[in-house]
């Protein structure tokens, strides 16, 4: 018995026989993260590092020039790179606080009350997990242009609010809350909207806060909006601004140094994010299965 | 004052939803419908469309010969490199993950999943910087150092590499939601499970995974797979992005979700764009079904 204690799925502690698991998975990881950290190396290189040959990992002698080069930098329209900047956390923030709305009062709705034709929204709604944007990028154009959404602001925010796997793990998560608690509250008088104000989300923050990653992902980098919705440079976002960096000056080794130095702006917030609230997002994993 | 109130506390659930159900509506049912209608149009989108039957999909599978000689087929191998092992590889990872302690367990688990947080541009800047065709490109200085090649090779632009590198590219950036959900799936599988199946006469790690781990994680595998496919195709418009050029070299990389915007905002013939990316949903249609027969309850 003792052998297979020691094979346990989760153990507590470190046992000879993991060895071989860590002699893959690092340098799987590895794999992974070097070209990261390679971005910000590159970012805080010197020029002539930059140019140097045989080019280098890490970097002697950091400075912030690139940083200081990207944001003295204007587009041809004189946009400063600090509008872009302000553009990507205005729409991001809007995008995350609305999404969470839209999804915490779905997912109640869908998995506490009863009404007709609640699972079949679900179905239609598990039916969308499966949905990928870029293969109807046209008829998204088509449907903003009817809304008269081009040049509006709310084109960033408003395609990316309904977002079928956030309502889905959302809904599974507020299934494990007893229905009992629910009941006892609507004994009191209590409405749907104090339900799910006061009891609801305060239950549910662990899948709030993997919606909130996902929507900030999906907000943060989205280029598809700005390149296409938008044609005002003053009200374009960040990942487009980068974007057109890397294809006017991408070849260049200077613009190699400012592409790696918005990169690195571009990624650390998903970073801090994910690192603060990976606790919770893994306990909202664990209700993600699909029957 | 007081029937307003009251009809809005009847109904709370379709105001509660409505918000949903609206923004869904427009943003991803209409979207597909009228792909679909579009499809069967010529549509330049300046003249309104111009019902034309199915000669879309006819000129699509008979006349477009990039269509069928480049794009589909590099679209099939990409989707089943990508998919498939993007799959396998995070279900291995994840068991694997599940075999060690906590802490380190998180540790590596941040760093996998980090990939997937990149976006497009930000993958499309690493990358070139990395395969970067002169001599100051890394992989260029390094096979030099060690004597395999004596020129830098021009990897994104050359046809019999790109398609490489977008597939290892897109393994790379593959380990997202789907793969953090198995990792819970593991770590969740009752542990009397495995004590039963031992007193059954399962005999080593493998038989335990095909016979305990997969059967009592399935809700979550198949999660993983719907996640695999939608990201499979999501990211596939990366051999542009790489190589600079839409159409990439000799449509090399060149695939469906190229084509579309090809069709579609460069030379704006959006019915047949449309048609296209009909036939891509339905390639997404089709994978997630099977993943549904695999994987899903049996009713």
């Amino acid at each position: 018995m003792a052998s297979l204690k020691s094979r346990r799925i989760n153990p507590d502690k470190f046992h000879k026989s993991q060895l071989k698991f860590y002699a893959i998975l690092i340098p799987v990881s590895a794999f992974m993260v070097l070209p990261i950290l390679f971005i910000i190396f590159h970012a805080f290189k010197p020029i002539d590092e930059l140019f140097a040959y045989p080019p280098r990992f890490f970097t002697t002698r950091p400075t912030l020039d690139n940083f200081k080069r990207l944001f003295t930098a204007t587009t041809e329209s004189n946009v400063p790179v600090s509008r872009y900047l302000f553009n990507s956390i205005v729409s991001t923030l809007f995008t995350v606080l609305f999404t969470l709305w839209v999804t915490a009062s779905a997912g109640y709705v869908l998995s506490k009350k009863n009404f007709k034709g609640k699972d079949t929204l679900f179905t239609i709604n598990t039916l969308a997990l499966m949905f990928v944007p870029v293969a109807v990028s046209i008829p998204r154009f088509l449907v903003i242009v009817k809304l008269g959404l081009i040049d509006n602001f709310f084109a960033h925010i408003l395609p990316l609010l309904a977002m079928p796997v956030g309502l889905f793990l959302v809904k599974q998560f507020i299934d494990q809350i007893p229905d009992s608690l629910i009941e006892a509250a609507k004994i009191d008088g209590a409405s749907d909207y104090y339900i799910l104000m006061k009891i609801i989300i305060p239950l549910i923050k662990p899948a709030l806060s993997t919606v909130a990653i996902l929507a900030f992902q999906t907000s943060w980098n989205s280029i598809e909006s700005s390149a296409m919705f938008i044609n005002d440079e003053s009200l374009k976002t960040f990942a487009f601004y980068m974007n057109t960096l890397v294809s006017t000056t991408g070849n260049t080794v200077a613009g190699q140094g400012m592409a790696a130095a918005a990169s690195l702006i571009m990624f650390l917030p998903n970073l801090i994010l994910f690192i603060i609230l990976q606790s919770r997002v893994m306990d909202t994993m664990m209700y993600s299965g699909l029957k | 004052m007081k029937v307003k109130q009251k009809f809005i506390n009847r109904n709370s659930h379709w105001v509660l939803l409505s918000p949903y159900i609206i923004l869904f509506c427009l943003f991803i049912l209409i979207p597909v419908i009228s792909a679909v209608v579009l499809s069967f149009t010529y549509f330049n989108a300046v003249q309104s469309p111009k019902f034309i039957g199915l000669k879309n999909y006819i000129s699509l599978l008979t006349q477009d010969t990039v269509f069928m000689q480049k794009v589909l087929p590099n679209t099939i191998k990409y989707a089943l490199i990508v998919g498939p092992g993007g799959y396998i590889l995070s279900f291995i990872f994840a068991w694997m993950l599940a075999q060690i302690p906590k802490i380190p367990r998180t540790i590596i688990a941040i760093l996998i999943y980090l990939p997937s947080m990149t976006s497009g541009v930000m993958m499309s800047t690493i990358w070139s910087i990395i395969f970067s065709g002169n001599q100051l490109g890394y992989l260029n200085s390094f096979l030099i150092e060690i004597g395999m090649i004596t020129e830098p090779i021009q990897w994104l632009q050359s046809p019999e590499y790109l398609m490489t590198i977008v597939i290892i590219v897109a393994l790379w950036s593959s380990m997202g939601v789907g793969f953090l959900a198995m990792l819970a799936g593991v770590l969740n599988v009752n542990e009397e499970l495995y004590d039963a199946a031992y007193i059954d006469g399962v005999s080593n790690r493998f038989q335990e995974i095909i016979y305990v781990t997969i059967p009592s994680m399935k809700p979550q595998m198949l999660f993983g797979a719907v996640m695999a496919i939608v990201n499979t195709f999501t990211t596939s418009g990366l051999g542009v992005a790489l190589s600079g050029s839409n159409p990439t070299p000799q449509y090399a990389a060149q695939l469906i979700v190229n084509h579309i915007e090809d069709y579609g905002f460069i030379r704006y013939e959006m019915g047949y764009a449309a048609a296209a990316s009909v036939v891509l949903l339905v390639i997404v249609w089709i994978a997630s079904r099977f993943s549904w027969s695999l994987f899903g309850e049996k009713d």
